[in-house]
């Protein structure tokens, strides 16, 4: 249509213009360094999930003994010791969400270059359980934190961060920057624009305030 | 050519749609990829504004209370939210980190309820908006994924429940005003039709 519309305030403008008049956001129809932007951030993370896994995550001393124990092992004590509720949210948290986030942006960032058999709508719910999930990996990092800053009884117990926890946040931050890079408009494009705009048909919600 | 001020764009997959004034209570949602465009409501503003200095009052006093305190064989220990935050700061690798939770959990809430006033005080007793009043509310919006109290929340039951059988856990009067936060923060994000406020800034 000639047009370029502003992905924060959702205005459009005529083709060509460099800044949204509104909202002042920077306005670009396409990036074209979008995936290459997505593919960066997503190596990073990928390279910083690694040491996370292999340093302790938290280090835990106490009168007889002196342990520190990684995500994976952590998990596998707290089994042993019977919690295995908690042990399956740990490795739900710092593994599994992580490792499919990093294949759930990955298949994205691939279906846009050569397509993909998930129809669009599918992709576009994909993008976003992303990222709505990628924020809550911090949540390892926080029990980091407040374990260590609430276990400080002087000889008798005391927990302390391992290096571990800096590198699965850095991991975290990073792949949520991968995810933001992506453009989900880019899921839609293979179908070509829409010639004319539709009117948007206003629903009224069961919650009416 | 139509005019340009009546069309709309779904940010999410590009979209374009003529816009129609949803009323209040309605909304506005793109057909192709289901995401909400336009939900105005009725005295947003004040809604907001009131729930953001709610916002800013407790972060602050859940700063300094106690949030939790441990208790194993006599030995007593509280620990604040600052404590949790810069509980990385023992060793100087995890400075930055320290910093960085400081800020997820902190900072960044504060700062996105300080903005949301700012933007929107004006706008509610029909006075221009102030000076730099689109580039806060853009802030505001950048930071939106990164304030992240909530989660902070769920990982306080996770902490505790592992720490459960290690020592006895209560909870101190900053750990209730926390869960307010995050129940307001929740209720103020979702009160923010963003239509309507860069649309008011606009005029």
């Amino acid at each position: 249509m000639g047009l370029v519309a502003c992905r924060r305030c959702t205005h459009l403008w005529p083709l060509g213009t460099q800044v949204c008049d509104r909202c002042g956001h920077r306005l670009q129809s396409r990036d074209k360094m979008a995936l290459q932007k997505v593919w960066a951030w997503l190596i990073v993370g990928l390279i910083c999930y690694i040491p996370a896994n292999l340093y302790p995550m938290l280090a835990t001393r106490t009168l007889i003994s002196k342990q520190e124990s990684t995500i994976i092992g952590g998990a596998i004590d707290l089994a042993h010791h019977g919690s295995f509720g908690i042990a399956a949210i740990i490795i739900l948290a710092s593994v599994f969400i992580p490792i499919g986030k990093f294949m759930a942006v990955a298949a994205l960032a691939i279906g846009v270059k050569h397509g993909s058999r998930m129809t669009q709508l599918r992709r576009q719910q994909l993008y976003e359980v992303v990222e709505y999930i990628g924020r809550w990996s911090m949540i390892d990092v926080f029990v980091v934190a407040i374990l260590s800053s609430l276990v400080q009884l002087g000889a008798l117990a005391s927990i302390s961060p391992g290096r571990a926890s800096l590198f699965f946040a850095l991991s975290v931050i990073f792949t949520m920057l991968s995810a933001q890079s992506f453009d989900s408009r880019m899921i839609w494009d293979q179908e070509g624009p829409s010639p004319h705009p539709e009117s948007l048909q206003p629903k009224s919600t069961k919650a009416s305030a | 050519m139509t005019d340009l001020d009546t069309l709309i764009a779904c940010p999410h997959c590009d979209a374009v749609y003529q816009i129609t004034e949803p009323q209040t209570g309605e909304r506005a949602v793109c057909g192709r990829c289901h995401t909400v465009l336009i939900a105005p409501r009725k005295r947003a503003g004040k809604q907001i504004i009131a729930i953001a200095l709610a916002i800013v009052v407790l972060v602050i006093a859940a700063t300094i209370f106690p949030f939790l305190s441990i208790r194993a064989a006599g030995l007593t220990h509280n620990s604040s939210i600052l404590d949790a935050a810069l509980a990385f700061s023992s060793s100087p690798l995890l400075v930055a980190l320290s910093l960085a939770v400081a800020a997820l959990i902190v900072f960044f809430p504060v700062l996105r309820a300080i903005l949301a006033i700012y933007v929107l005080a004006p706008l509610v007793i029909d006075r221009p908006p102030l000076p730099g009043a689109i580039r806060a509310f853009r802030l505001s919006e950048a930071l939106r994924p990164w304030s992240m109290a909530e989660i902070f929340a769920i990982g306080c039951a996770v902490a505790l429940v592992k720490v459960a059988d290690l020592a006895q856990v209560a909870f101190g009067p900053a750990f209730w005003m926390f869960s307010a936060l995050v129940v307001l923060m929740i209720i103020q994000d979702s009160f923010m039709c963003r239509y309507s406020v860069w649309k008011s800034l606009e005029k």
